[in-house]
């Protein structure tokens, strides 16, 4: 892997940028491997990446049905945050948020991490208690939160409406100056990049058709549309396809897929200079560098692997942003799209061992895995490696919805995630 | 949008007026604190989330108010049939079935 520096650009600059080379090589499938990924977004490129680099297992394969980071890498707004509400989820979501600190030095690619800031509105007293309490647990896990007046919200945020006319007016904030945004692109070829140049596989255009298990009911492999590969070790990351493939290893998931929109405006000056989420009126907010307000809207109510959703979900989270930011009343909408997420009951993910030796989970990131990628690949990453979960991902398992030890995001999340 | 077959109404209405309930046909048991942890894993938290056909319920919420059972392939959203609930579970599914297609 050549490194990507100053020094680089200036010197393919001399001779006409013909000395780049590919980011990552696409090989033909091996028979075996010692372990085998199934889907190619963050999630599972960062595993590939940390069982090449923390674990020093290489001969790993990640099998993609379309192309590298095309599903919800690809689709997500992008936010990142860590002031969940309780330890676990702590835990976890602030172990990535540690990683995206440095992620750009560590793959030698710009994955564009800004801190700018999450900022999460109040509306009503419940609000208050639930965000002021947000805040508190935080301060407790060593997690920044703060809370912000109206009029320290609006010194953060100007666009923002604080009127008392409101119909919803603002009366705080609770401010993760920490969270921010990233380039979800970047990422999946970041880590990409970084894995494939210590010997990982990519193999694009591959899609896992059946999970081959020998007599004892371990893993033997993955049938594939490129034929059978093998492998003793099958980690699953298909986000909302995730139990789909677990099927096919006799798992039932206490999953549900369903589409989650997003859409984008067109590109102007820098106006909103943070990320902005409203829980009551379920809306969030913030802008790429390329001037495009980036919007999330809701979830369908129906379970769904269209790709799509419907108009009315949209219609809802515009009138909501309008309310919010009513300078954006004339704003033009250039694209929306929907991705599949897969929600879990309590709005956790699962991150496991799963009942079939060599068979690993990492899914149920619902509407908000973007922000874990880093923290999920590597902790994933030692599950596998280890055949033992990470303290910090241990509390994750499938196991927890049979004993009742929930991670109940669900209520202290909310809709947004 | 999708456009909904209420079986008691008789009409095709936007989802608007609809709630979805969730997975059809799975029982509740008569006797829930008697239950398994494994089987109340199952009655809770377990979902098939087919790609493909799908058995769920609907509840025409801003109409008549009345749950029924819908079958719909979750990779075109288009229903094939919806029926009332307690009806059983269809064992064969129609052929051309245009009752009602997803807009």
């Amino acid at each position: 892997m050549k490194k990507y520096s100053v020094f680089a650009i200036a010197r393919e600059a001399m001779r006409g940028h013909k000395g780049w080379e590919e980011q990552w090589s696409s090989p033909e499938p091996k028979k075996e491997y010692d372990v085998i990924i199934v889907g190619a977004g963050g999630h599972g490129l960062a595993t590939a990446y940390y069982l090449a680099t923390v674990h020093g297992i290489t001969n790993v394969a990640v099998l993609e049905k379309g192309w590298l980071g095309g599903g919800n890498t690809g689709r997500n707004t992008t936010i990142i945050r860590s002031n969940y509400l309780y330890d676990e989820s702590a835990g976890i979501y602030d172990h990535a948020l540690k990683l995206w600190d440095g992620l750009s030095q560590e793959l030698n690619y710009n994955v564009m991490y800004s801190a700018r800031g999450v900022m999460m509105l109040a509306h009503n007293v419940h609000d208050v208690q639930v965000l002021k309490r947000h805040v508190h647990a935080n301060r407790l896990n060593g997690i920044d939160n703060e809370w912000l007046t109206p009029e320290q919200a609006k010194e953060f945020c100007p666009p923002l409406n604080t009127s008392k006319d409101a119909r919803y007016p603002v009366v705080g904030a609770a401010l993760q100056r920490r969270g921010g945004t990233a380039r979800h692109d970047a990422v999946a070829w970041g880590y990409a990049r970084g894995a494939s140049a210590r010997g990982v596989h990519i193999i694009q255009n591959c899609e896992v058709t059946g999970v081959k298990r020998a007599a004892n009911g371990a893993v033997t492999g993955v049938d594939t549309t490129r034929g059978f590969i093998g492998s003793k070790k099958v980690g699953v990351v298909a986000a909302g396809h995730s139990s789909v493939i677990m099927n096919m290893a006799g798992v039932r998931m206490p999953l549900e897929s369903y589409p989650l929109q997003a859409l984008v405006s067109e590109p102007i000056k820098p106006v909103v200079p943070c990320v902005v989420m409203s829980n009551t009126v379920h809306a969030y907010i913030s802008q790429s560098d390329k001037g495009e307000l980036v919007i999330g809207a809701g979830t369908d109510q129906y379970v769904s692997y269209s790709q799509t959703g419907g108009l009315h979900i949209l219609q809802h989270t515009l009138d909501a942003i309008c309310e919010m930011f009513p300078i954006f009343t004339r704003m033009k909408m250039l694209r929306s799209w929907g991705g599949i997420v897969d929600v879990t009951p309590d709005r956790s993910p699962i991150l496991a061992k799963t009942p079939v030796p060599g068979l690993y989970v990492n899914c149920g990131w619902g509407t908000g895995g973007f922000k874990a990628t880093p923290g999920s690949g590597h902790v994933f990453a030692h599950t596998i490696a280890k055949d033992d979960p990470h303290p910090i991902n241990a509390p994750f398992t499938i196991e927890r919805f049979r004993t009742g030890r929930l991670i109940d995001e669900a209520a202290a999340a909310a809709v947004a995630h | 949008m999708l456009l909904i077959r209420c079986p008691y109404c008789e009409e095709e209405r936007p989802e608007l007026e609809f709630r979805n309930a969730g997975e059809a046909h799975i029982a509740r048991s008569a006797n829930m604190a008697g239950e398994s942890d494994d089987d109340f894993e199952k009655f809770f938290f377990i979902r098939s989330n087919p790609k493909g056909i799908i058995y769920e319920r609907w509840r025409h919420i801003h109409g008549c108010a009345r749950f029924f059972n819908a079958v719909r392939d979750t990779v075109t959203d288009k229903f094939v049939m919806t029926y009332k609930a307690g009806e059983p579970k269809p064992s064969k599914l129609p052929k051309n079935s245009n009752e009602v297609v997803a807009k």
